[in-house]
């Protein structure tokens, strides 16, 4: 728990923020909620911890937002701490709720508002302070400095050259047709995911560039509850697909990413057409359409055999609307798809998202406790390879493996497409020891 | 003395408050929903880009239909109370033969009406239904969790004149007083419904055709 929790409680401002987000759609909410409690069974925290009523997302808002509200916004500390644990340890904000309410009320927002209250007053949780000290120091979650991260690019360039002749990764190309933006956990931790990327542009002949700045398109600030910076973080991307001239903005495998650049980022900014400036693809989108259309072709011999289930990233499908290209690119790739139940725009959070990972150790042991529905999912299918393109899915489902021995393995589409992907001649690295053998 | 007493609360009740209840039931969703309306129009501004009228009628409709809903098919007991409680809710007072012969001699106009035997299984059947949810809000504990004393109030007052109607209409118990009863609490639930919860009447479709485009627009994702 942070230290500012040790500091009074500035009520002027919570009120401020309390009449500012005072719209239409929160009074309406919280004055029309019947209190029926069928929310509750829809979401995987109340599920997952024998169905606890504490943890229905009704409850949930009515114990934050809606007891804020109700006392105008007069409370004290250890209220805001009441609420720390709940809007950060009990939702995700993956709006599954929103989908099982009759009014179809959006919880989720209002849990995202009452973040941004607590924000005000430095409750939030430390992992989530750090990363927002990162994007406003260096632009990007990870603190990276842009040398770095141009450097690990053209790193990733000539190792990846060997594999794929006249492999490049552009970087700032004017007037490219598609500016593709990372999590800064790839330049960081796993580079070899840039690379992926870039081996499946070369092969599909994408006109495509990364860029110098607004490269991270991760948003952890929109999950910490910054509105500002959140909205700043999108700015540069956008500022930067303009200046490049781009005709689109792709997102790495990504999901709250697609979530923030693609849908909130407009709100946060207050753009009246609610679009962003450049459009915004998600790599899904853009592999499928490599598929479809045969700009990448799959050896069938290097498809999966094992049984393959699909974990729908809340950002992607529910949120993001991908959930069919996903089944598709599937289909290219694996023999043996078992689909989850429920899936799709129903599907549950792996309970990793909402900004649950970077969020670190304080919320592990939650984040295992919450998993346990996702886990039941996952072994109920008798998949061995979960694939999913979203970087939380990925470590949480990951975690939840070694937690409830699934015995998966967790992977990203970029790796089966670049494994299974033929290399069409003209790609294949000259074989400098053919004269030898030649010879 | 009593029985003159009784007969002038009728007549007021019948009278003057009758009217001052449609008025003020009728005036306070208008005005509840121009003043959202207009808050709407200035702070909720950026999500009028994307109304869809296909979206936000899909997200209503499979709302009103028996089971259209996942979420109401997982409670299938529930969805039925659910339905039959609104749908009696809404049909009995309105298309009660009783109801309209006081309109005809009134005003010279009624509805058609419901045979009296169809009207009492009706009502047979709401009250079934208003105890159901009655039940659940105390048995399922993530419900109960969430009832507040005021919830029961409106529950109870809801399903209040369905019965003293009933009651009246089979003359069992003192004709006069439940005749009277049943008037009061009609009138009481009309003048709560725009200022409570129950104003969900009206701001349901509202809340839901925004969350149909909200989800359906944007992402072509259904939230039925």
């Amino acid at each position: 728990m942070n230290d500012a929790l040790q500091k009074p409680i500035n009520t002027k401002v919570i009120k401020e923020l309390l009449d500012m987000n005072n719209s239409a759609r929160i009074r309406m909410w919280l004055s029309i909620c019947s209190r029926c409690g069928l929310c509750a069974e829809s979401c995987f925290f109340y599920l997952a911890k024998n169905k606890d009523p504490k943890l229905s997302p009704a409850y949930k808002f009515k114990a934050s937002l809606g007891e804020l509200y109700r006392r105008k916004g007069e409370v004290d500390r250890e209220f805001l701490e009441k609420c720390y644990g709940i809007i950060w340890g009990q939702c995700t904000m993956c709006k599954r709720c929103s989908l099982f309410c009759p009014f179809g009320i959006d919880i989720a927002t209002m849990i995202s508002t009452m973040r941004g209250i607590c924000n005000s007053q430095g409750v939030v949780p430390e992992g989530l302070v750090k990363t927002s000290e990162n994007y406003r120091v260096t632009g990007n979650q990870m603190g990276m400095s842009t040398e770095d991260f141009v450097d690990t690019c053209s790193w990733m360039a000539e190792e990846t050259a060997e594999e794929i002749r006249g492999l490049e990764i552009p970087m700032d190309k004017q007037g490219a047709r598609i500016m593709y933006t990372v999590n800064a956990r790839e330049p960081m931790y796993y580079p070899q995911d840039i690379a992926m990327a870039a081996k499946i542009f070369n092969v599909a002949e994408e006109d495509w560039t990364v860029s110098s700045t607004g490269w991270d398109s991760t948003n952890l600030a929109m999950f910490a509850g910054d509105k500002a910076l959140a909205g700043q973080i999108v700015k540069n991307m956008y500022v930067k697909a303009q200046e490049l001239g781009v005709q689109a903005i792709a997102i790495t495998e990504c999901g709250h990413a697609y979530r923030s650049a693609r849908f909130e980022g407009p709100y946060m900014l207050g753009m009246r057409s609610g679009k962003p400036p450049v459009p915004v693809v998600h790599s899904v989108r853009l592999f499928y359409e490599y598929l479809r259309d045969g700009r990448i072709k799959i050896d069938p011999d290097k498809m999966l055999t094992e049984p393959v289930t699909y974990q729908d990233p809340c950002n992607v499908s529910r949120n993001g609307g991908l959930w069919n290209e996903g089944r598709e690119i599937i289909k290219y790739v694996a023999r043996d798809f078992r689909d989850m139940t429920p899936n799709a725009v129903y599907n549950h959070c792996c309970g990793g998202g909402g900004g649950f990972i970077p969020m670190g150790a304080e919320f592990k042991k939650r984040r295992m406790e919450s998993g346990k529905i996702k886990a039941e999912q996952i072994k109920a299918t008798g998949a061995k390879i979960v694939i999913t393109p979203c970087h939380n899915c990925f470590d949480q489902i990951g975690d939840l493996n070694k937690e409830y021995n699934l015995g998966i393995k967790v992977i990203q589409f970029k790796e089966i497409i670049t494994e299974a992907m033929i290399i069409p001649d003209k790609f294949k690295p000259v074989e400098t020891g053919d004269k030898d053998a030649e010879d | 003395m009593e029985a003159q007493c009784m007969n002038e609360f009728y007549e007021f009740l019948t009278g003057p408050a009758l009217w001052a209840a449609f008025i003020i039931f009728i005036v306070g969703i208008v005005v509840r929903v121009a003043y959202l309306y207009g808050l709407s129009r200035e702070r909720d501004l950026v999500f009028y880009n994307h109304v869809d009228l296909k979206w936000a009628f899909r997200s209503i409709i499979h709302w009103l239909i028996p089971f259209g809903s996942v979420s109401l098919r997982t409670q299938p007991l529930f969805a039925i109370a659910f339905f039959l409680f609104h749908v009696c809710l809404l049909g009995v007072p309105i298309f009660l033969l009783a109801h309209n012969t006081l309109w005809q001699e009134a005003y010279g106009i009624s509805l058609p009406s419901l045979p009296d035997s169809l009207a009492d299984v009706l009502t047979v059947l709401f009250v079934i239904s208003a105890l159901v949810l009655l039940v659940r809000r105390i048995v399922r504990p993530e419900v109960r969790i969430l009832s507040t004393a005021w919830d029961y109030f409106l529950l109870v007052l809801t399903s209040a004149p369905f019965v003293t109607g009933f009651l009246a209409y089979h003359q069992i118990g003192p004709y006069k007083l439940t005749l009277i009863l049943h008037i009061l609490l009609a009138e009481i639930l009309l003048i709560v419904i725009p200022f409570s919860k129950l104003g969900h009447i009206i701001l349901f479709f509202f809340s839901r055709a925004f969350i149909g485009f909200e989800m359906g627009t944007r992402r072509g994702a259904r939230t039925w």
